[in-house]
């Protein structure tokens, strides 16, 4: 491959270093190498993942429990937003690879074309991960984290999962006001205080005799216990500490707090390395249509920045699978 | 030159005329692997929960369609296949092995610190 773009005048000469054994220019090969560091740090962060789930492996969160929502409609419709946004990736890495082919023949109008489906792919996928963040974080049953940092949701009879909202009564007599910084200790700071206190959990359930708690432990067929009315109101009522509404760095309303924890910070990781490609690309993009590559008589910039967006889909791929499917 | 472009997949079972021709094989390729996963990981089948090799059977055929989706991404969209043998096992072989290599560790201790947890934080009792 003589597309190197840089010409040293070494050349043939084995000995200055001209002789090029693995026939890939400098460039090229150092984002092959970069790449290789990069998986390393994701695989990393998910052979981490897999640590914290097989220390809890009786009672990590079902992923198709989770996330189960697809924007504009209703209902519960697990995987398949993320089996979209997977796809859409895999459409970008297309446009991608159809841009370096176009580069191979010089042909300026096609690589412009496939770049910026490359870009408006890329800003899809992002926008739809930043969807699925407020959906995480936003939750939606809402549940009770135990003084051992546990989770107890709530089902009803039939074992379908009941909202908090539906079923617990706001008492409008005790407001707890929020603490500020600014007429309390200036040095401590709270968060959002969550729509109901535990006591107005514990009246709701008394109050509704079918509705049952679901606790984080899997049972044998592979589902989240569930207690019976006896133990769910004993339970809640000597372990219920925190009103637990979505999830953040702390708190979790879908289970351990390690698999929001992981989520965040992996997906987040991963997102960060699509917005850059998205910039990268969107650099090459401005390159390739003020005709810098058409005078270089080469499009190997196209061909680098396109590996790094494959890399990009390529441990999607892996985060998919590690998250929303095993 | 650049141009030169291996055309076979499956080890030459699918042949295409041009490379633009395979980069479209290859997505209806992986379009169709990620569409059986998403269909398992809905229905979730009853044989899927049975245990081969320590894990459930539906999670090794996820993994194993994960590798098969990476393994045609490199090869076809990086063009790792048309990369000489030596890059391509520098940069497959290690990242494959150290890969491994952590995923091992991680995992076995992760298991044994589940069962020191579920066994009253006893490993070994005398």
């Amino acid at each position: 491959m003589s597309t190197a773009v840089a010409n040293t005048g070494a050349e043939g000469k084995t000995w200055n270093g001209g002789n090029e054994p693995l026939k890939a220019s400098y460039g090229k090969m150092m984002m092959w190498f970069f790449i290789v560091s990069d998986a390393l740090t994701f695989s990393g962060f998910l052979a981490a993942y897999g640590f914290s789930r097989f220390k809890f492996i009786d009672a990590w969160p079902i992923a198709d429990e989770v996330f189960t929502h697809v924007p504009f409609f209703h209902g519960n419709y697990p995987m398949i937003y993320v089996a979209f946004m997977t796809f859409i990736l895999i459409m970008s890495s297309v446009t991608m690879v159809l841009a370096v082919d176009a580069g191979h023949h010089l042909n300026k109008s096609k690589v412009t074309i496939y770049m910026f489906l490359t870009i408006i792919g890329g800003i899809i996928f992002v926008g739809s991960q930043a969807w699925e963040w407020g959906t995480f974080i936003k939750g939606d049953f809402g549940a009770v984290q135990t003084k051992g940092g546990n989770i107890l949701q709530f089902v009803d009879t039939d074992g379908k999962r009941v909202a908090l909202r539906d079923f617990v009564v706001a008492d409008t007599h005790v407001d707890r006001t929020q603490h500020e910084s600014k007429n309390g200790l200036w040095f401590v700071g709270e968060g959002t205080l969550p729509t109901y206190t535990v006591e107005e959990v514990i009246h709701g359930l008394e109050a509704n005799e079918n509705v049952l708690i679901r606790t984080q432990v899997i049972n044998e067929e592979g589902e989240k216990t569930v207690l019976s009315r006896a133990e769910s109101l004993k339970q809640l009522k000597s372990n219920g500490k925190v009103v637990v509404e979505g999830a953040n760095l702390h708190v979790n309303e879908y289970g351990s707090p390690l698999f929001a924890d992981f989520f965040f910070f992996i997906t987040g990781f991963h997102g960060f390395h699509v917005f850059s490609g998205i910039v990268l690309n969107i650099i090459i993009f401005f390159n390739v249509v003020l005709g810098t590559y058409e005078k270089r008589k080469s499009y190997e910039m196209v061909e680098k920045v396109g590996l790094y967006w494959h890399f990009v889909d390529l441990v999607w791929v892996f985060v998919f699978t590690f998250f929303y499917l095993v | 030159m650049a141009q030169e472009h291996k055309l076979e997949i499956f080890r030459g079972l699918v042949k295409f005329k041009s490379n633009t021709q395979k980069i479209w094989g290859v997505l209806i390729f992986l379009s169709i692997v990620t569409a059986i996963e998403v269909i398992l990981g809905i229905i979730k089948p009853e044989w899927g929960k049975s245990m081969v090799l320590g894990m459930k059977a539906l999670n090794w055929i996820f993994i194993i369609l994960t590798i098969v989706k990476a393994y045609y991404i490199t090869w076809d969209f990086m063009h790792m296949r048309d990369e000489t043998k030596g890059l391509r096992r520098a940069v497959v072989w290690t990242g494959i092995f150290l890969i491994l290599y952590l995923i091992f560790i991680l995992l076995q201790e992760g298991g044994y610190v589940f069962r020191v947890y579920d066994n009253g934080y006893i490993k070994r009792d005398f």
